[in-house]
């Protein structure tokens, strides 16, 4: 069914524009229609689609089932769910607190918070759309994976000491579990296609120029940059290139949609896998204003504690990805 | 005369909403006094986790996102 994207790239860029097939600025301009056609049309379709499913899912629902959970099914159903319930980053922090307060183990709140960016579904679609569905179901298991674990490294070293001191106070009470009072809502077909509809044109309207970016650059490097070049400088051989590409992309959480089509056209042309995935997971999972938002309710150990656990497991993973050849 | 509380950290959805309801109550020519709490521990309190968030009166009536005009007109004629 995709190859409708490529058909409508091949009519416009030779039949349309008239350019020759070998040319460079062809295959630029045909990287270029047919990523923006496809990720645009599926973005509105499954956006839309996974709105209407998901609409009655809010936060308030989530720490009601997290609450007086086992620890161990808490991180998993923590990840889970920090994978599709929807929040602006604004919430994290409340969120964070309510969660807290609610005595729900630190380490849950942390498995959730932190899969919560890494696996968003404009995330999740642009890989499908571009990279796959072996890499996306790859991205999806290790983004749980890595929550898991962190919910898991965070209670082993007893992380809540390090919450600042009104949150500790409130997470070490002892007793009866503060009960939260929670109705479920009931949303007719109509109410669902309204929400579905106006999450879709929100999340259009945010990202859809950064992903005609992104591809831009993606084209551009498809056209220009010779196809050995990253193999033979940004290859497995040269083992920093991994840790580098996780730090490189710290700072660019900015437009994590930017960035699948740029990896696209890196992964083309040779850049191993564990390094695309790498660069991939970091820019999506660790914004600097998020942690210094989070510095408001833990205190610097624990924020340095969690930022060096994600640089070191994302190193890992991508050596292993790099060295296992999938 | 409705006191409203429009609980958010300060961003960009939790200004569009309280502009919203002093909008709306304006059209609706009804007397309102809002406030805009922005203090974790007082949000906390409110038994508020997503923001922006609504209360009017003490009582919290909506959560989350920004509302729409309908549920605006919907929570203050309430």
């Amino acid at each position: 069914m995709l190859n409708w994207f490529t058909y409508l790239a091949d009519w416009i860029t030779f039949s349309l524009l008239g350019l020759a097939s070998e040319s460079r600025l062809a295959d630029s301009v045909h990287f270029f229609i047919e990523d923006t056609s496809k990720i645009l049309v599926l973005l509105i379709v499954l956006i839309y689609s996974i709105a209407i499913v998901r609409a009655t899912l809010d936060a308030e629902k989530v720490r009601y089932y997290l609450q007086g959970k086992n620890r161990f099914s808490g991180y998993f159903l923590g990840s889970v769910f920090g994978s599709i319930t929807p929040f602006c980053s604004c919430s994290s922090i409340p969120l964070f607190m309510g969660f807290v307060s609610a005595r729900i183990p630190l380490g849950v709140t942390i498995a959730f918070l932190l899969t919560s960016p890494l696996i968003n579904e404009v995330v999740v679609v642009m890989l499908g759309s571009l990279l796959g569905l072996k890499f996306t179901i790859m991205y999806i298991a290790i983004g749980l994976t890595l929550g898991m674990t962190a919910g898991f490294l965070v209670d082993l070293i007893k992380g809540e000491r390090w919450l600042v001191p009104f949150l500790a106070e409130k997470y070490q009470q002892t007793g009866k579990l503060p009960e939260l009072d929670h109705t479920q809502q009931i949303m007719t077909l109509t109410e669902r296609h309204q929400f579905a509809k106006k999450e879709m044109l929100d999340i259009f309207k945010r990202i859809w120029k950064w992903v005609v970016i992104g591809v831009a650059i993606g084209a551009v490097i498809h056209g220009a940059i010779p196809a050995d070049w990253f193999s033979e400088h940004l290859g497995a051989k040269q083992w920093w290139s991994v840790p580098v590409a996780t730090l490189l992309a710290i700072p660019m959480y900015i437009n994590a949609t930017a960035i699948v089509p740029i990896l696209e056209s890196l992964l083309l042309k040779g850049v191993p896998l564990g390094t695309t995935l790498a660069f991939c997971m970091s820019a999506v999972a660790v914004s600097l204003p998020e942690f210094m938002m989070l510095k408001q309710v833990m205190n610097t150990r624990l924020l340095m504690f969690i930022g060096a656990y994600l640089l070191i497991a994302l190193s890992l993973i991508g050596w292993l990805f790099n060295a296992v050849n999938f | 005369m409705k006191n409203i509380i429009v609980y958010g950290s300060g961003c960009k959805n939790c200004i569009t909403t309280a502009d919203l309801i002093t909008a709306t109550a304006k059209q609706l020519n009804i007397d309102i006094s809002l406030a805009k709490e922005t203090d974790l521990q007082a949000i906390m309190e409110a038994g508020v986790i997503s923001t922006p968030a609504i209360s009017i009166d003490g009582k919290l009536l909506h959560s989350g996102s920004v509302p729409d005009q309908s549920k605006v007109r919907g929570i203050l004629e309430s």
